[in-house]
């Protein structure tokens, strides 16, 4: 299957889901990263130059541990989330979906260096787009995965239409196409589900309003609505 | 069971449990919610939900609560105090010894291009500019040129901690690109290995061959005890993971990548820690011009001594005390 989706079966037997994120998120997110980094280190800077030499030794030590550690920082005490990844829903997890771990956070932190050559994370990029999980080098020794961390949804509501019961014989792929159709009445133009509905003419024999009235009738009385 | 039962059915479960996620990490409302229990009747109502085929909706809702019940209840505890106890008195040397083939020939591989350089450029007094361009060569021995001493090098405690965040930022890194590289089939952590044998061997022999012996190894010997250490350290650690590649034995490369990642991080752990050490040293106690020069090849010998003897000795005896399991891949 050509999808990004990456499941693991858990101890408790049951499948979970993740989308594993791809390298232009997460390019975009390390840029947000840098950024941050820059800005904090350009403050820093302004604030200890106060201190003339100690300063500076205290800023040296401030971005070596900005450059190596930032990034385990967030990953490991704030649920995988630099703030570029934050800002585009991504997070860090290991191969089995649990919570990244220090040890994994930092190996594959250590070896972005490795990712970055031969220039600008060539190396990672192209590692990243020949694995089937957009893995970096980092991510493949480390065992750790970028996947997008799920937005909440709001809870849809169903179309207000009285639930009647449908003709017999309804497949389970038929009813689930109902179903559908009845949830997703917000996110579908009303044109378009009337085109919809249309396909369905020659057999519920009603047209445009009334056809899709009726399918969102019987999807409502399929998902129990009474 | 229709699907709206079901929802109906669970609704107010599913809610608490959503609500508890939510406040975070405060303990107190652990009580009102025994979170296995609640992680464990989740799953099996996922499970349902799938087997039943009810809506996608349905199914990635409850599969997004699985996922973050699912990290809260695997959540791993690392750190403990007496973990890094462990480490230090036994851990540390021991992963070092366990990889003790790949650390000699990292050291061989730092060692041999020192050598050679260090010779030829005591020998030959224009070797040393086949490395470095003479203006590296000047700073190198007005650095150390012991005419200099009173004047360059009697310096405050504020260039002390500017030297201190240098070594910090400029060494450690070195080790981490060494270690690092190790990952491209071995060949970064061989470059930087060889490399850096080259510079330091070259900076070496020059400097002896002009003749500034006295205040030149009086500054080196203290902290390269560590800093030396832990640069063939790190490179083992890296030719270790080039070696899971090269060689993955009976297992797939992507397997054995990873185990030699687990072990590999054993060693690179006591490496930052010996790195921040020799930064230490190099910044507070090397530079200092009031100790005398025999006190400080004294101290420097003895660290060498004791960087050796932890490393041979340490951790022997409590063979299985303690000891953690090694996580699988």
């Amino acid at each position: 299957m050509l999808d990004t989706t990456y499941s693991v079966e858990t101890p408790e037997g049951i499948d979970l889901r993740a989308q594993a994120a791809g390298p232009v998120p997460r390019i975009l997110a390390y840029a947000v990263d840098v950024f941050y980094r820059t800005l904090i280190l350009a403050g820093l800077g302004i604030a200890l130059a106060f201190a003339d030499r100690a300063g500076w030794g205290i800023w040296l030590l401030c971005s070596f541990l900005l450059e190596w550690f930032y990034p385990v920082y967030f990953e490991v005490m704030r649920g995988g989330q630099t703030p570029g990844k934050k800002a585009f829903g991504l997070m860090v997890v290991n191969d089995n979906l649990t919570p990244i771990s220090w040890g994994a956070s930092l190996l594959r932190n250590l070896l972005r260096f490795a990712d970055f050559l031969p220039f600008a994370y060539a190396g990672g990029v192209i590692c990243m787009t020949l694995g089937r999980n957009f893995q970096r080098l980092g991510d493949l020794a480390a065992g750790t995965l970028v996947v997008y961390r799920q937005q909440e949804k709001s809870r849809t509501s169903l179309p207000d239409a009285a639930p009647l019961a449908p003709p017999r014989g309804l497949q389970l792929q038929d009813q689930q196409a109902l179903i559908s159709l009845a949830e997703r009445h917000a996110d579908l133009s009303e044109a378009r589900q009337c085109e919809l509905a249309n396909l369905l003419q020659p057999i519920t024999g009603k047209a445009d309003r009334d056809g899709l009235n009726y399918l969102r009738a019987v999807g409502s009385w399929l998902l129990g609505g009474k | 069971m229709k699907q709206i039962d079901f929802e109906n059915r669970y609704r107010d479960r599913w809610q608490q449990l959503e609500e508890w996620l939510k406040t975070g990490d405060s303990d107190t409302d652990a009580a009102a919610l025994d979170l296995p229990a609640a992680y464990r009747s989740l799953c099996q109502q996922l499970a349902v939900a799938k087997e039943r085929q009810y809506t996608n909706q349905l199914i990635d809702r409850l599969n997004q609560l699985v996922m973050t019940a699912h990290h809260r209840v695997y959540r791993q505890q690392t750190l403990r105090r007496n973990t890094w106890l462990w480490y230090l008195l036994a851990g540390f040397p021991r992963a070092v010894r366990a990889q003790i083939r790949t650390v000699w020939l990292a050291t061989a591989l730092f060692l041999l291009p020192a050598l050679v350089l260090g010779i030829g450029s005591y020998q030959n007094d224009a070797l040393i500019y086949a490395v470095m361009s003479p203006d590296q060569v000047w700073q190198f021995e007005s650095m150390y040129d012991p005419g200099n001493r009173v004047l360059g090098r009697e310096r405050g405690s504020d260039s002390d901690l500017l030297m201190f965040g240098f070594y910090i930022k400029n060494n450690i890194g070195i080790a981490f690109r060494t270690f690092a590289g190790g990952v491209l089939f071995g060949l970064g952590a061989i470059f930087f290995l060889v490399f850096n044998g080259v510079y330091l061997g070259a900076v070496f022999g020059h400097i002896t061959r002009v003749g500034f012996v006295s205040t030149f190894y009086p500054f080196v010997i203290g902290h390269g005890a560590f800093e030396l250490t832990a640069i063939v350290l790190a490179g083992a650690a890296g030719l270790r993971l080039g070696q899971s590649l090269v060689d993955p034995g009976p297992r797939r490369r992507l397997v054995a990548l990873r185990l030699a990642g687990v072990e590999a991080m054993k060693i690179m752990y006591g490496t930052f820690l010996m790195l921040v050490i020799a930064a230490f040293l190099e910044a507070f106690w090397s530079s200092s011009t009031e100790i005398a020069i025999s006190v400080k090849l004294a101290v420097g010998a003895l660290l060498w001594l004791l960087v050796f003897a932890y490393f041979t000795l340490a951790g022997r005896g409590a063979a299985h005390l303690g000891e953690e399991v090694p996580r699988g891949a």
